[in-house]
């Protein structure tokens, strides 16, 4: 298989495959959240649910001063290592171009380099956190295989990406076939291990939100 | 008139001065990106380098290649250095014809064994061997036989390289590149459709100068094809701060901004085209408006279309995206009832559930 074919495998058959994996998984594991269902609350409400919900999903996106107390590092390095793949994936032309195939939906990009210094901080902050992870103990003993294997396909697109942009190391179409793959492993991934709470998220802390302000609490 | 024996006698009997030599080298020195220092270093290997005995072969082909060479402007260091060969047989250039041409061939052989250089432009055809005959002689057995003699092959186009557009989907007569029939001798891969002709004849000095050049992994000499085109292009600047053409008629191909949303194969193609440039370095196709096929890399061909991005997906991804979400919806339920049918035979048998049961992390 020459460089071409390889690059055209991984945009071809490959992404379409990633594609029905990555959208099916993510139906499939909301749908099987919403339907397990709640047992109805009989309880009298002493507060809103919606509110609660709302707050909570806007409360728990900003950090409180105890939690920056406690882990500042795990709040900084979380918060540019997100900001950095929001970027990385989102405003690289490149990518737009992916998501208009896709979508059918175009946004403007910033400058290639602004992008790439992005990638470098990024990466720098995910070996931060996984330094960190090994370091501190409790993190450590908290951490299974599965913490490792997602912080390995987080890492790869980036580093892969960085390398393919830089040609550095093989030539062209072998590593931009290599960065594509790399994705396709993130995209395959993706709904069945903790990188889910990309599409949860929010569900999550909404439910939280809402169970908390029907008590009448602040979750 | 004695035959030349040296380079350089054949370029003083074709009329060419001490300075046009020089010249002449210097041109060839900062094609190969040297040093000027080394413009002298080049100048003396010539000077001695034994006129090779060139056989030229022209399988499954268009003639853009031998186009390419010949159609360059006079006086350029193309005709110097094709003066200085000893082009023994080339059936698209010599007069001879039929019985009198494979005579030439086969004297050249004889007189050269081991020592010549063969050329090829064009692929091979595996399939049926009356596809592309010469003389009655089948491409494969021609290219068996010249090849076996030959001090070392340079192959000349994308077809000769890599099977290039014979070889493209669905390969009716099962074209081949020279390097997928001939393993025991050095191949230099000069790929281009058609290649530049500076750089075809700068590798054949640097061949002469320097003997076997540096190849890279695909057998082309790293000299002419070690840079990327998007890394020597002029628009660079544009693609980096993010202005792209969108369409071959809006404002930003008017303003020259970067090809790449236009299906630029540049970032993935190695070649000399932004730096060397054609028609005696006037301009390229990036410069004249058109985005690069990626001519000089393996089945550019079939690489996905010309004028998508070579970041997108080749297939249509809306739609496998709606199938999925269908799928997904589907197992989804059929998931979602199972998982509720548990918890309420739990909830029926008092059980608890517990932290196994939430967690569906494998
Ligand atoms: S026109 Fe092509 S080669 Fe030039 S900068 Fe744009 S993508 Fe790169």
């Amino acid at each position: 298989m020459t460089d071409t074919d390889f690059l055209l495998l991984v945009r071809g058959p490959l992404f379409d495959a990633a594609t029905f994996i990555l959208c099916a998984g993510i139906v499939v594991r909301i749908l099987a959240i919403l339907l397990m269902g709640r047992k109805k609350n009989l309880a009298e409400p002493r507060g809103s649910a919606v509110t609660g919900g709302f707050g909570t999903m806007l409360r728990r996106s900003l950090p409180d001063a105890g939690t920056f107390h406690r882990s500042g590092f795990t709040v900084i390095a979380g918060y540019v290592f997100h900001i950095g793949l929001f970027v990385v994936i989102f405003l690289f032309v490149p990518h737009i171009l992916v998501f208009e195939r896709a979508i059918g939906l175009s946004w403007s990009g910033l400058p290639s380099n602004i992008v790439d210094a992005t990638t470098v901080v990024t990466i720098i902050a995910l070996v931060a956190v996984l330094i960190h992870r090994f370091t501190d103990p409790v993190k450590r003993m908290l951490s299974t295989f599965h913490d490792y294997l997602v912080w390995v396909v987080t890492i790869l697109p980036l580093v892969t990406g960085y390398l393919a942009f830089h040609r550095i190391g093989m030539s062209g179409p072998a590593m931009l076939a290599i960065h594509i793959l790399s994705v396709e492993l993130l995209m395959v991934l993706l709904p069945f291990t903790k990188l889910s709470h990309a599409f949860t998220l929010w569900m999550a802390r909404w439910y939280n939100g809402a169970v908390a302000g029907y008590k009448g609490v602040r979750s | 008139m004695n035959k030349p024996v040296t380079v350089a006698d054949a370029l003083r009997l074709g009329g060419v001065t001490r300075r046009g030599f020089l010249k002449y080298c210097s041109a060839i020195a900062s094609l190969m990106a040297l040093p000027p220092a080394s413009v002298s270093v080049i100048a003396a290997a010539l000077e001695k380098a034994r006129r090779p005995s060139v056989i030229w072969l022209s399988f499954q082909e268009c003639t853009g290649c031998t186009e390419s060479l010949t159609r360059s402007h006079a006086a350029t260091v193309e005709d110097l250095i094709f003066n200085a060969i000893s082009l023994d047989y080339h059936h698209t250039l010599q007069a001879a014809s039929g019985d009198a041409a494979e005579a030439a061939r086969e004297a050249a052989m004889h007189d050269n064994y081991g020592n010549y250089l063969l050329v090829v432009d064009g692929s091979i055809p595996t399939g049926n061997p009356g596809y592309s005959t010469i003389a009655g002689i089948s491409n494969k057995d021609m290219l068996l036989e010249v090849a076996a003699g030959a001090a070392a092959i340079v192959s000349v186009g994308s077809c000769a390289a890599f099977g290039g557009i014979p070889h493209a989907d669905p390969n009716p007569t099962g074209a081949v590149s020279v390097a997928d029939l001939i393993k025991d001798k050095p191949i230099i891969n000069v790929p281009g459709c058609p290649p530049i002709p500076a750089v075809i004849t700068g590798v054949l000095v640097q061949y002469l100068t320097f003997g076997l050049p540096q190849l890279d992994h695909l057998g082309r000499p790293v000299a002419f094809y070690g840079q990327s085109i998007h890394d020597r292009c002029y628009r660079r600047p544009f693609y980096d701060k993010g202005l792209f053409a969108e369409s071959f008629d809006d404002e930003g191909a008017k303003k020259g901004w970067c090809l790449y949303k236009v299906g630029c194969k540049g970032p993935t193609t190695y070649n000399a085209c932004a730096t060397t440039k054609w028609n005696n370095g006037t301009s390229f196709p990036i410069e004249a408006g058109h985005p690069c096929l990626g001519c000089s890399e393996p089945d550019f061909w079939d690489a996905g279309s010309f004028y998508k991005a070579l970041s997108t997906p080749t297939g249509s991804i809306g739609a496998t995206a709606v199938y999925a979400a269908g799928a997904g919806l589907l197992a989804g339920a059929a998931l979602g009832a199972v998982q509720r049918s548990r918890k309420n035979a739990a909830i029926r048998k008092h059980e608890k559930i517990g932290i196994d049961d939430l967690t569906q992390e494998s």
